[in-house]
């Protein structure tokens, strides 16, 4: 993977999501690596925040409204978006041209924006035809689709296809491949025991694997499964598809600082 | 909180608590959906099977004042007696003046969510009629005295060996040496029983999978025949169905009857399906002497025009509460309604009001996945956001999610305020998760960290490092 292998340099908006800005910068910086070194520009939208979802869900339309018409405008711009989440990445594609249906106006704006936004792993196969990465990675992981990568994007074969070409990293799929891991943004802490009894059966199921590393590519998921193998006392690291793809072997799992845990 | 006096909380709690429950909800996620997903993947025309009752149900909702008067005109013209119900309170007094006009001090019943849905039993009861459950599933959970928490599966909240126990405790006559281990033990036990309830009703009642417009036909699937002989045996039989279960013709029932077993139970079709059309002619070797169909609305036909109506193409499969994380959790019970899982939660609010089950449609990690494996593709994450919707434009939301929504909102509005409270707060978690990374707990943060850990930040925001990155790009 060059740039040289690229006839031209695409301008790409990264929309980092409020979650990677704040818990885990280095996934944005991952993305940023991954894309620059597909022979991308990489462009920062300044003033980015939330996507809204956590309003939308939460069956607050006017504050999604609002929010959306913040994002679309900051995004119009770009002949391209990337979000390293299928979840935000679901909220733009999916949800943004359902928030504004029947608006004359916001409408157009938002099915555009949706239709050149993408998750990670879905611009680097499908836009970019990128098949493999240069990082090497010794791990036997496991993989988690995130409900709206999988469900509201359609992704399933990609982000497999990146990771079977990251040299040293094994994958042994999950029994329940399609199960929710019992994040669900606000549900995870308005009815935190029925999200526990749900992530119980994901670790269960992680540590069923044999793995010493679980991947998503959404940060949602990875700390609600990181916080629960925490808690639980497991040694299985956790970390985001882009840090994996990236070769970023050096940074802390999530929710492993610099002491051996 | 429910008529019992118990919260949605209370009965989660309860719910999660219960060994014997966690035994039997596992046995959904082996059964049910291993076995649909392997009748869905013989059928390489599930797609359009489905995309083909969708549009079946969705034209037969648009028109269905034709279809059902073109219902009550055949089934007339068959002999049967058609009685409208605007709420289940009339629907309850119309079955039993039937039941009174038959003399009927026994009523045997097949299955019935629309029966449960209007209270049946109880109204039977309390006018000294015995109603008696035929279905296993039914049958065990009326001895128990309980509601079902399934759809297809009344009982699929108990383990065999509480089926045993029920069984010893009500069916006195058992010698304690009789074995009831095996689930044949306790079917034969079960059909031994039965056999002379169905021999003594006076009037049977079922319900109905489709009233068919076209022939005036009522159609039941049921895989223990149990619903034969409650409608066949006795003087009367009388069909409890809600509007929308009218479909134009036979051929469209054999459309939907392809993808329900499948949806269902993962079989191509159930062991009985049935169609009655009319009471017993001369020639017919057995039926009623007399046959009713309640029609019930209960607000169905005040959904027809709004948002909800995809919600009337539900077939009763239950495919969507098998794959549902949150019912395989806790089961239906905990749900506190008559129709549990994802189609309960948009259901319940949608027959009984907004308030009457606020947490139904807000307790769910909006995984998609029921949506996901509906055969008549019901949006119903989409319809769940939509009563969450109307719970917040009602001032009905939790005062905590207000609260914490409106801190949200006026940050995501306003980006520099917003990036100095992140860049502090990942600073502080980072410091609060000290060497080993993660926080067991944080103030206001209590509902996450009561099961497991946060884990900290790494401590600068991707803004910041970004914004120093550029910053050095330019200095180079």
């Amino acid at each position: 993977m060059s740039a040289a292998a690229l006839p031209n340099a695409k301008r790409v908006a990264l929309f980092v999501t409020c979650l990677v800005d704040v818990f885990r910068p280095s996934v944005g910086m991952a993305a940023v690596q991954l894309l620059e070194e597909a022979g991308c520009e990489v462009v920062v939208p300044p003033g980015q925040t939330c996507c809204g979802q956590p309003g939308y869900n939460s069956g607050d339309r006017p504050a999604a409204i609002a929010i959306a018409r913040r994002v679309i405008e900051m995004l119009e711009p770009f002949e391209w978006v990337v979000i390293p989440s299928g979840s935000c990445g679901g909220m733009i594609r999916k949800h943004y041209p359902e928030l504004f249906a029947g608006d004359a106006t916001w409408a157009p704006r938002a099915k555009a924006v949706a239709g050149k936004t993408y998750e990670l792993t879905a611009f680097l196969s499908h836009v970019l035809g990128v098949k493999s990465v240069a990082a090497h990675f010794p791990a036997h992981a496991t993989y988690h689709d995130s409900c709206s990568a999988l469900r509201e994007l359609g992704l399933r074969s990609e982000p497999r296809q990146l990771l079977r070409s990251v040299q040293g990293l094994t994958i042994t799929e999950l029994t329940e491949r399609d199960a929710c891991c019992g994040f669900g943004g606000t549900f995870a802490v308005k009815y935190p025991d029925i999200s526990n009894a749900i992530v119980e059966k994901k670790t269960a199921d992680v540590m069923g694997t044999g793995a010493d590393l679980l991947i998503s590519a959404d940060m949602g998921c990875l700390l609600n499964m990181a916080g629960k193998l925490k808690r639980e006392g497991s040694s299985v690291h956790v970390r985001h598809i882009a840090e994996v793809l990236a070769g970023m072997v050096d940074l802390p799992a999530i929710g492993e600082g610099s002491a051996p845990s | 909180m429910t008529a019992d006096g118990t919260t949605f909380g209370n009965r989660v709690t309860g719910a999660l608590a219960d060994p014997q429950l966690k035994q039997a909800l596992s046995n959904v996620r082996t059964n049910f959906v291993a076995k649909r997903a392997a009748a869905k993947s013989a059928l390489p025309e599930w797609g359009d099977l489905s995309n083909q009752a969708r549009v079946l149900k969705d034209h037969t909702l648009a028109h269905l004042d034709v279809y059902l008067e073109a219902y009550e005109r055949t089934a007339t013209a068959a002999g049967a007696t058609v009685h409208w119900a605007a709420t289940g309170a009339e629907a309850r007094d119309i079955i039993l003046r039937i039941c009174q006009a038959s003399g009927a001090k026994t009523v045997t019943k097949g299955k019935s969510m629309v029966g449960e849905e209007i209270h049946l039993n109880q109204h039977l009861e309390a006018n000294g009629i015995t109603p008696v459950e035929t279905d296993l599933g039914e049958y065990i959970i009326q001895l128990r005295g309980e509601l079902p928490s399934h759809i297809i599966a009344p009982a699929v909240h108990l383990t065999k060996a509480q089926v045993e126990a029920d069984f010893r405790r009500i069916h006195t006559h058992l010698p304690p040496d009789r074995s009831l281990v095996d689930p044949a033990e306790l079917v034969a036990e079960a059909r031994g029983i039965l056999r002379g309830k169905f021999l003594a009703a006076d009037v049977g009642i079922t319900g109905a999978n489709f009233l068919v417009a076209e022939t005036g036909t009522s159609v039941i699937v049921t895989n223990e025949g149990n619903g034969d002989l409650t409608q066949v045996l006795p003087k009367t039989h009388i069909v409890i169905a809600s509007i929308e279960k009218v479909i134009p013709t036979l051929e469209d029932v054999a459309t939907i009857l392809r993808l329900l077993a499948r949806s269902a139970t993962g079989q191509d079709i159930s062991t009985y399906t049935t169609f009655s059309t009319g009471p017993r002619r001369a020639a017919d070797p057995d039926g009623p002497e007399a046959y009713h169909v309640v029609i019930l609305d209960n607000g169905r036909s005040e959904m027809l025009g709004t948002e909800l109506r995809p919600v009337l193409r539900c077939i009763r499969c239950g495919a969507c509460m098998n794959h549902c994380p949150v019912y395989q959790a806790i089961g239906g019970h905990a749900y506190g309604a008559v129709y549990a899982g994802p189609i309960g939660a948009v259901l319940t609010p949608a027959l009984d009001g907004v308030l009457a089950a606020k947490d139904l449609p807000n307790a769910t990690p909006f995984c998609g996945r029921c949506e996901e494996v509906c055969p008549m593709q019901i949006p119903l994450p989409g319809l769940m956001r939509h009563f969450r919707e109307q719970q917040v434009a009602m001032s009905k939301a939790p005062a905590a999610q207000r609260v914490g929504l409106g801190i949200w909102r006026w940050l995501a509005l306003r980006p520099n305020i917003y990036r100095l409270a992140m860049r502090s707060s990942t600073r502080i978690l980072e410091i609060m998760g000290g060497r080993k990374g993660r926080l067991r707990w944080m103030p206001l943060g209590g509902g996450w960290t009561r099961h497991r850990d946060l884990p900290a930040p790494e401590g600068r925001t991707f803004h910041d490092l970004w914004a120093e990155r550029q910053r050095q790009r330019v200095r180079t």
